[in-house]
This record gives structure tokens, sequence and C-alpha cells, in this order.
């Protein structure tokens, strides 16, 4: 394919090349990001929480009054709670992964550090807690139901027994000994390490320290309580709708907030990562109509310079261009033109993305995104011009001979 | 002249249904998503408080040092002890402390279930200094924070719930088991963003609707609902917690003139350098006084995805136009011979540059009444893609109608001028003989 005389046709149609050109650029730089943004996002939405997230339903309880104690409340209703029909277990707690509210504490590894070593997520509960949470231990125990105790509101939880995960058993002891260790989360008071899970996250999703969480075996004397409860399996729906109902029954002074006071998990997921999803699906939505229209745009041009040339292309067929040069000839000349939108397109779009990084703390655009998006829009222009340019082939050469 | 090229673009429009209905969707496309964006970005940085919002002022004072604050930015709330001192001081016309109590109303009927509700401790100026309107009675008085008094003001909404929406002044509400005298019921006030209480908050909220005096909620030992921060943990005991430096109340001050706000300025300083000579702090004064837009802004109310979404949709709005220059271009080029006869019988260059910005124009017009369209469509699907909490404050209202149809005209007029100019250049001469 001769391309010299492409370049020297074009020269003759610098508005049209340069806009199509700046389209295709623009477009790469805007469907590159918000590719990147949609994937982000999108593995953000499906991050692992470690726990078994089906047959899940977390209930936000509120006690209203202020008696001497809490803790009372609290066993009753989780002893109500253990033994409703369709439910396997339960415990009361604090928080839970994706809840968006929780406790972080610093660990040190001496008594008297200035510094915390790491910073992690505290749950609290009792033996309960890894049956309904679902997790698994990877080595030491569980807690024991002698060794739950209860600690006030203005102290800090610093029990004699932790269990923690993987993460931070592997930061605070890179060696792989973590278990049996002793750590403090209060100055001065030891914890030991007595075992290990393998994944649990923080209830946070913009965390620093996703994957560090404690388990101690506590419950806090405070009027907010969260119950968790696992259920048998296909027994979440109706666990769910009767479970408001039973702790009334129990004890009515008590508010569980109409929009969150009962939810499954599959809610509270949906809740957590709701803007990830709806700029997920924005920019999903952004990339299908951009492409489109750049497609169209350029349909249109390549439409108008068909039309335009229809004398030209019927002298060249009479000349001896077989219909498959003149198809070749526009699809090159839209693939020229791509091309350099492309490469103008690829700075822009890093432009774009470094930008955003440094306005938005966004993560940077890998080298794949403009890779995929280079592809998609060389491909979305050859696919465009393809059938101006079939209609441009099929030009007769007696057009030549016409004075139209 | 007008309604003639008026008539000559739709002839023209309708000659090629396709392209214009390209451009016309490229337009519509294009407005749309940028209005809808702007409409939540517009909702999220707007003045919560136009009248009064230059003239009321968060205060910080830095009570944790260097050390544990990032870039020199002092802690975004107060300790108690310095809230005590700084009200004691009433240095400001108006001034007042907050913090959000987490309390649930029990209605008198034992058959109704009690109520978590928002509420705020706070003192007897925040009424008049936020210009909270009443609808019964008024707000309580400061000699009623000098008294510690049992009282409160609460919102329509729960006046509704609780009394049938009847009068309600000087009747008792009881907030987990203690009562309270009823000074004045406020119609459902929050303003958005919610300015008072971003740090707990986020700036978009339901706001409140119980608020308690300050000094009674402490008395009572009302637990705090919203995020507290210590450096150090505080010793056993709420009057320990009392005494810490842990952060957990705002105080806004109401500073009418620069005078006020430059003396403020300087008595701030002083409480810190007077803390700094007691040994409390070991660092520089380093207090902020921000008003209410510039507080906004240090907090960062405007979501990051509103921005980037913004933006982008404007670059989806450049493309588009982009793509309409390249079609005009393509369509007015195409009637070089028509323009060289018109041209030849007398139109002078003027003529042809009115004749087709009027058809651009056109495009524009029909661009943004489907520009319109698309963006009804848009904000009432905007709970798909922002949060509730913002999603609600995005609306369709005769401003955001106004400026889609603007927009999209003044984009198709703004693309056009390049094809026309182009148009106006056709030598009739050369068309006529090529003819």
């Amino acid at each position: 394919m001769q391309i010299v005389p492409i370049l020297s046709a074009l020269r003759r149609h610098k508005a049209g090349t340069i806009l199509i050109a700046v389209q295709i650029a623009l477009t790469l730089a805007i469907v590159c990001n918000a590719l990147f943004i949609v994937n982000d996002r999108v593995e953000r939405v499906h991050r692992a929480t470690g726990m078994n997230e089906s047959n899940v339903v977390a209930v936000q309880n509120r006690y209203v009054g202020s008696p001497s104690s809490f803790l009372p409340l609290a066993r009753t209703d989780v002893q109500a709670l253990r033994s409703m029909p369709g439910v396997q277990d339960a415990y009361v707690t604090n928080a839970f992964p994706l809840r968006q509210g929780g406790w972080s504490t610093g660990i040190m590894k001496e008594p008297d550090q200035r510094k915390n070593t790491l910073q992690s997520a505290l749950y609290f509960g009792d033996e309960h807690m890894l049956e309904t949470l679902g997790v698994k231990l990877i080595a030491g125990r569980n807690f024991s139901a002698g060794e739950v105790t209860s600690f006030e509101e203005s102290q800090t939880p610093a029990p004699p027994q932790v269990i923690v995960t993987k993460a931070i058993a592997d930061k605070l002891f890179p060696g792989g000994d973590a278990l049996g260790k002793v750590v403090y989360y209060s100055r001065g008071k030891p914890s030991t390490i007595i075992g290990i899970v393998g994944k649990l996250t923080v209830p946070w999703i913009d965390s620093e320290f996703i994957d560090n969480v404690t388990l101690m075996p506590l419950t806090q004397n405070n009027g907010s309580q969260i119950f968790l409860l696992r259920t048998k399996p296909g027994q979440q729906d109706a666990v769910f709708k009767s479970v408001a109902a039973t702790l009334y029954n129990v004890n009515r002074m008590r508010v569980l907030p109409e929009k969150y006071g009962v939810r499954t998990f599959e809610m509270v997921r949906a809740r957590a990562y709701q803007a990830d999803r709806g700029m997920a699906i924005l920019m999903s939505v952004v990339c299908g109509v951009l492409l489109a229209i750049t497609a169209a745009g350029i349909v249109g041009l390549s439409s108008f310079w068909v039309g335009q040339r229809r004398k030209q292309i019927g002298v060249r067929r009479a000349l001896g261009a077989r219909r498959s040069d003149i198809l070749g000839y526009f699809m090159t000349e839209n693939f020229l033109i791509a091309l350099a939108g492309v490469i103008v397109g690829v700075a822009l779009a890093v432009g774009m993305s470094q930008w955003m990084f440094t306005h938005f703390e966004m993560k940077r655009l890998s080298f794949t995104y403009l890779m995929i998006g280079v592809v998609t829009l060389l491909a979305l222009g050859q696919a465009a011009v393809l059938s101006p340019a079939l209609r441009a082939s099929r030009v007769s050469p007696v057009e030549a001979t016409r004075s139209v | 002249m007008f309604s003639y090229y008026l008539q000559l673009g739709w002839r023209s429009l309708r000659r090629n249904p396709v392209l214009t209905a390209l451009m016309v969707m490229a337009i519509g496309f294009g407005v749309a998503a940028s209005m809808t964006t702007y409409s939540v970005f517009r909702a999220t940085s707007r003045d919560p408080i136009p009248q009064k919002s230059s003239v009321l002022y968060n205060v910080q004072v830095d009570n944790w040092g260097p050390e544990h604050i990032e870039k020199g930015e002092p802690p975004p709330a107060l300790s108690y002890q310095d809230i005590t001192a700084l009200l004691r001081a009433h240095k400001a016309k108006r001034q007042a402390a907050t913090y959000p109590v987490g309390i649930s109303v029990i209605p008198d009927n034992p058959a109704r279930l009690p109520m978590r509700q928002g509420a705020y401790a706070t003192g007897a100026d925040f009424f008049p200094m936020f210009d909270v309107p009443f609808l019964q009675g008024d707000a309580w008085t400061r000699d009623d924070d000098e008294k510690h008094a049992s009282v409160a003001v609460i919102s329509k909404s729960l006046n509704d719930k609780l009394f049938d929406g009847g009068p309600s002044v000087g009747k008792q509400i009881n907030l987990d088991g203690r009562l309270f005298r009823i000074t004045g019921v406020i119609a459902d006030w929050a303003p958005q963003p919610l300015f008072f209480d971003v740090p707990n908050t986020g700036g978009f909220d339901d706001g409140a609707s119980v608020y308690v005096p300050l000094t009674r909620a402490v008395d009572l030992r009302m637990p705090n609902n919203g995020n507290n921060n210590c450096v150090d943990e505080p010793k056993e005991g709420w009057d320990n917690y009392l005494r810490s430096e842990c952060i957990w109340l705002s105080f806004w001050v109401e500073l009418p003139d620069a005078a006020a706000v430059q003396s403020y300025r300087g008595f701030l300083e002083g409480y810190a350098a007077d803390q700094r000579r007691a040994g409390r702090f070991s660092w520089a004064p380093n207090g902020r006084l921000r008003n209410v837009m510039d507080w906004l802004s240090q907090q960062k109310v405007v979501p990051p995805e509103s921005q980037v979404s913004l933006l982008v949709s404007l670059g989806f709005l450049v493309i588009c136009l982009v793509n309409t220059v390249g079609l005009l271009l393509a369509k007015f080029l195409r009637r070089a011979p028509e323009i060289g006869v018109r041209r030849a019988l007398g139109a002078s260059k003027r003529d042809i540059y009115a004749q087709f910005l009027m058809e651009a124009g056109t495009i524009g017009i029909a661009g943004g009444l489907l520009g319109l369209v698309l963006t009804g469509v848009g904000v009432l699907g905007i709970g798909m893609v922002f949060p509730e909490n913002i999603a609600r404050l995005a609306t369709l209202d005769p401003i955001l109608v106004l400026l889609t149809l603007v927009v999209s005209i003044v984009a198709s007029v703004l693309a056009a001028f390049y094809p026309t100019w182009r148009a106006a250049q056709v030598q009739p001469a050369w068309q006529l003989k090529s003819n």
C-alpha cells in the first residue's frame, strides 16, 4: 500500500483529518481513564471480607434508658437470638466487616513503646464469633467461654487473650512464630496471641490497614450493640423478617433504626460499596456512549470524503485499481489518522491520569489500560470506516467519465 | 430573513436525517451528561447559608502539637477544656459549641416504641446564629445555658410524631428516661452541606430533630455520637475524659465585620500563647478561623466522585462538540455548489454566515431539547450512581433547565463557527465552473 499518496491527499483535507485525530485522542484519554476507574471500582466492590457472607444477618440495636449495666440485657438478647428457629449461631459485638464504623487502635510489641507498631481494627465477641463470621483458624485455638469478660465504656480494651489475622501476625512477627507471643493494645497490659485466622477485613472500605483485625473475647458495657447472626442455609429471609419481633418480645425498650436496624449481609455490602458501584456504572455508560459517538463521527466524515472523491475513485478504477485497492486506501487512510490521534491520546491519557492522581488521590493509569484503549480505538476506527470504504470500492469506473 | 433562514435550516436538516440525528444526539448526550453531573456538583459545592456564610467562623485550636497533626493543620474539633475556656471568654457576638449526642425519645404512649433521633447538644446562640427557623416558641436562653436547664428544641417532624403537629411549647419530652421542657419547635432544618458538623457527617446528613443545652448534656454524661479522637488515652471516668486532650466538639462564632475577625484572631493567638506559658502546649500558637465556605473547602465536602464525574462529562461534551464540528463541516461543504449559486446571485458572506449559524442554532435547540429530556432522566437516575444522601440534593430546577438549553445552543453555534467560515470561503466562480 502506498502511504505517500495518502499522506499528500490528507494534506488537502487538513481540517477533517485534524478533527478526527483530535476526537480519537480525546476519546482515548477519557476511555482509558474511565475504564481504569471502572475496573478499580469493580475490584473493590468484589473484595472479599474473609467471612462466609451468605446466611448472615446483622442487627443494630440501641437500648433505651440508662441502666447501671447493659450487659445482662445483651446476654438475654443473645440467648433469645440463639434459640430462634433458623438461627445457627449468634454473638454480640461492636463492629463487623463493611459496617463503615468501628474501633481501631495501635498494637505495640513492647509494654512501654512510644509509637505503635501497627494499627488494627478491634472486633469484640465471644467463643461463637468465629463460627458466626464463618472464619477459619489457621493456627491456635478459639476463645473459651471462661475467657469472655466485659469492660466499661471508659476503659481501653486489652484482654489477656486475642486472636489476630494472618496479616497482623506476619507483620508483627515476620518469622511466622506469632502464636503464643505477647503484644500490647494498651501500655503495660499484655495480650497473648492464642489464635490466627486467615483473612478478615476491617469495618472500613478505605482503610490503610484493611487486613489488620484483632478479635477480643470482650463485651463492652454500652447501650449500642450489634448482634450478628448466622442462619441455617435457606433460613436467612425468615430470620431477617422475624428477628426484630423476637428482640422486641424480649424487651421493648430498644431502638432498631428504620433504615439499617436489621440487614442481611448482602445489604451491608451493597450499602458499603454504593458509591463505587455508582461510579463504575456512570463510567461504563460514559465509555459506551463516547465510543458510539466517536464511531458515528468517523462514519459521517468518511462518508463525506467518499462522496467528495467519487470522481477521483472512478479515475483510479478506470486506470486499473481493483476494488480491494480502493477499500485498502480508505482503511489505511483511517488507520494513519487514528494512529496520529492515538499517539496524542496516549500523552493526554497519561497527563489526565497524573492530574487525577495528584488532585483526587486516585491510582495511576496502568500500561495495560493504555494498550487496551489504543487497540480499542484503532479497531473502532477501522470498523467505522469499513462501510464508507466498501461504498467507495463499489464506485464504478464509469464515474470517471461523468461530469459530476 | 430570520424566518427564511430558519426554514432553510429546517429543510437542510430534513434532507440528511441520519447526519442531523447524529449531531442532535451528540449535543444532547454531551449536554445531558455534563448537566447531570453538574447538578450533583452544584448541590455538593453550594453555600448552605448564603445570607451569613461570610460572618460565621469555625474555630480550631491546636492542642495536639506538630507531632500529632498532619501538614500543620490543627485537629478538626476541640477538646472540652478549650471549649470551656473559649465559651467563658465570650469574645464573639455569638458563639456555640456543639456535639452530636446519641439519644432515644420515649413517647408518653406506652404502646409506642422508643425512637432513635439525631440530636445535638449546643448553646442558646446556636439558633439565632445559624438563622434556624422557628415554627413555635423560641430557642432557650443564655440563662438556661448558665443554669444547666433541662430544656429542648425539637424539629417539626418529631413534633408531628409526638404531638400530632399540635402546640408543644412548655410540654415535656422524655429523652432516655429524663424529662426536658420544650421551648420551641423548628422547621426540619438541615442546610446542605451540614456545615456546622462536617467532621461527623461528611457534610450530607438529615440533621437533628432534638437540641439540648450543652451544659445539661455534659452533666448527664450524654454519650458523644460522633467522632472522638485522642492522642493519648484518657484516664478512666467522665471527668478525666472532660479534662483530656480528646477532641469531639465543634465551635462556631459569629463575627460581623473584619475588625471583629481581626480581634478574634488576636484573642485565639493570645489564648494559645497563654496555654503555652502555662505549660500545656509546647508549640507556637496554631489556631484557625475559617468562614463557612473556607471550612467546607478545607474539609473537602465535595465528594471526589462528583468532581471526577463532572470533569469526565465535560471532556465528553468537548468530544461531542469536536464530533459536531466534523459533521457540520461535512454537511456544509457538501453544499458548496448551493453556496456558489447563492453567492453568485448576490448573497454576501454575511448572509452565508447568518444562514449557516442559524442552521447550527436549530441543531442546538433540538440538541438542547433532547439534552433536557436526558438530563431529566439522568437526575432521576442519579440515585443509582451517587449515595442517597447526595443524590437527593440533585434537582432539575428552572436554572438547570435554562442552563441546559443555553449550553447546547452556545455549544452548537461555537461548533458551527469553523464550518461556517469554510462555507463562506467557497469561491462562487469555481463552484459554477465545475458544475
